[in-house]
């Protein structure tokens, strides 16, 4: 039997260094996949690299309107901090849709991302928001939008001894929201059969100058659907260009038949999905909700 | 194999054990620590009949490596009484038949006395919600609910008698 080490770095640089030491070590952020692949025999890594120690991995940083936060904040933890929730309310309320608060109290969207579950309730949430993520590796640093990360379910775009430090959301601009809605068999403790995450901004006029469409649960990684939030600029959000937004979300899924869902009823919930999604972002948008 | 030391506070005393890298926080307080009140009934997260606070945060202890409590705060099933002195949440699950196998018993007091920190005057919706992650097998859960309602209101009653006596 090999045996397990548990590293606890306290910088970057030293946790890349174990990271690349080790080509079966795996990064430790809540555990709530983590530990559950371990015991189910999914994972066997020979170094666990808990990330949590390392300076400025449980924080939320506000600069200039932009928002980072560390790879390891619990779900819960971005709660506390009012601004984020006021500007990123679609990101906040998705990744505090995850699991229980037993959960969510260790639960992150750094491992929420990095998990890559094709059902991961913060990555379309993240990707209809724009938000980038930060990698550090023996290369150095770079930064990626959330959608380059996940490749394959269980997989990321990551190289060896690369780790995700910082989630990073970009300005909000005036009259803009998001917002992100699943379809679950339970309200809580589920996975969803379909996720949808929206981000709109507006014009004074209410007419519709930007928005991103994303999905999770309809193909293999969440994805981002340009088409369908192209066919709401330029619209008021009315019934007609409604229906071509979900058109488009149908046009994108390439669902699988599980236990949870058909392909056909996952793709036809996409549509409906989105659209309720998109009028609550909109609704924010407006001061509304 | 070489053990791992870990020094901690398990309900306010401090604590210290040996443990392997990939021991969970709950193999720890039922093994070595011999605090048998948290359970394990599905390893997984989903039950929550292992919860513990961890520096003030409930968590699964299931999901925690016992290596990671080093330095940090434990609070167990086992602290929430004070000597023979019931919880409200404790008595309340008494009072109103909110058990019958127990198992999943202790989890359900660690949480419901966490959202009553949090949250003094919670509605059914609220208390449901929190206790999502603790299922129970045999009640039905209202009789939990109407308990944790019980305690809550109890736990305001008393905050008010020592707010009129200060
Ligand atoms: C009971 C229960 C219910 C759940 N419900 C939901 C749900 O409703 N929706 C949902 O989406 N998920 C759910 N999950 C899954 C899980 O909680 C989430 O995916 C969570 O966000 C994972 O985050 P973590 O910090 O716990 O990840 P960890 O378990 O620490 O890590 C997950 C994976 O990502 C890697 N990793 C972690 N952080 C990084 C990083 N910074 N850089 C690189 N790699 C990293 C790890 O090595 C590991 O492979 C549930 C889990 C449980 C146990
Ligand atoms: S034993 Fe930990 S949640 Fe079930
Ligand atoms: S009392 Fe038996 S599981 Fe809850």
């Amino acid at each position: 039997m090999t045996t397990l080490t548990y590293h606890a770095p306290r910088t970057r640089e030293e946790a890349v260094a174990l990271l690349a030491a080790d080509p079966t070590a795996k990064v430790l952020s809540g555990g709530t996949d983590l530990i559950v692949q371990m015991r189910g025999g999914r994972a066997a890594p020979t170094a666990i690299v808990d990330i949590k120690n390392v300076s400025a991995m449980m924080s939320v940083l506000g600069n200039d309107g932009r928002y980072s936060i560390g790879a390891a904040m619990p779900c819960t933890g971005m709660l506390r901090d009012e601004g984020l929730c006021k500007a990123w309310p679609g990101v906040v309320e998705a990744a505090n849709l995850i699991g229980s608060v037993q959960v969510r109290n260790r639960a992150t969207m750094g491992g929420n991302l990095c998990n890559a579950s094709p059902a991961a309730d913060s990555i379309p949430a993240l990707i209809a928001a724009g938000a980038t993520v930060l990698i550090v590796g023996p290369s150095g640093i770079r930064e990626v939008p959330v959608e380059q990360v996940p490749v394959a379910p269980g997989k990321t775009s990551l190289t060896a001894g690369e780790f995700v430090v910082e989630i990073r959301l970009p300005v909000r601009p005036a009259r803009s929201s998001d917002a992100y809605l699943r379809s679950i068999p339970r309200t809580e403790m589920d996975i969803a059969v379909v996720g949808a995450g929206v981000s709109i901004t507006l014009d004074e006029a209410g007419t519709c100058t930007a928005a991103r469409v994303a999905l999770g649960a309809v193909a293999p990684t969440a994805i981002l659907v340009p088409e369908a939030g192209a066919a709401l600029v330029g619209s008021k959000l009315d019934g007609a260009a409604m229906d071509a937004m979900a058109a488009a979300v149908r046009a994108a899924c390439r669902p699988i038949d599980d236990k949870r869902g058909t392909a056909e009823y996952r793709t036809a919930m996409a549509g409906v999905l989105a659209k309720r999604t998109a009028l609550i972002a909109a609704a924010r948008a407006k001061g509304e909700a | 194999m070489s053990k791992i030391a870990v020094s901690t506070t398990v309900n306010g005393d401090p604590a210290e054990f040996l443990c392997d890298a990939g021991e969970t926080l709950l193999d720890v307080l039922r093994g070595s620590l011999g605090l048998t009140g948290s359970k394990e009934g599905c390893a997984s997260g989903d039950c929550g009949a292992c919860t513990v606070m961890l520096n003030s945060q409930m968590v699964c202890s299931c999901l925690v490596l016992a290596v990671e409590a080093e330095g940090k705060s434990i609070a167990t099933v086992e602290g929430v009484a004070e000597g023979s002195v019931l919880h409200p949440v404790q008595r309340q699950f008494l009072e109103h038949g909110a058990l019958q196998c127990g198992f999943c018993t202790p989890g359900f007091i660690v949480a419901a006395k966490a959202l009553l920190e949090v949250n003094p005057d919670p509605d059914e919706t609220e208390i449901r919600y929190w206790l999502a992650g603790n299922l129970c097998r045999c009640t039905g859960y209202d009789k939990i609910v109407r308990a944790v309602s019980a305690a809550a209101a109890e736990l305001r009653q008393d905050s008010k008698a020592q707010r009129s006596a200060a």
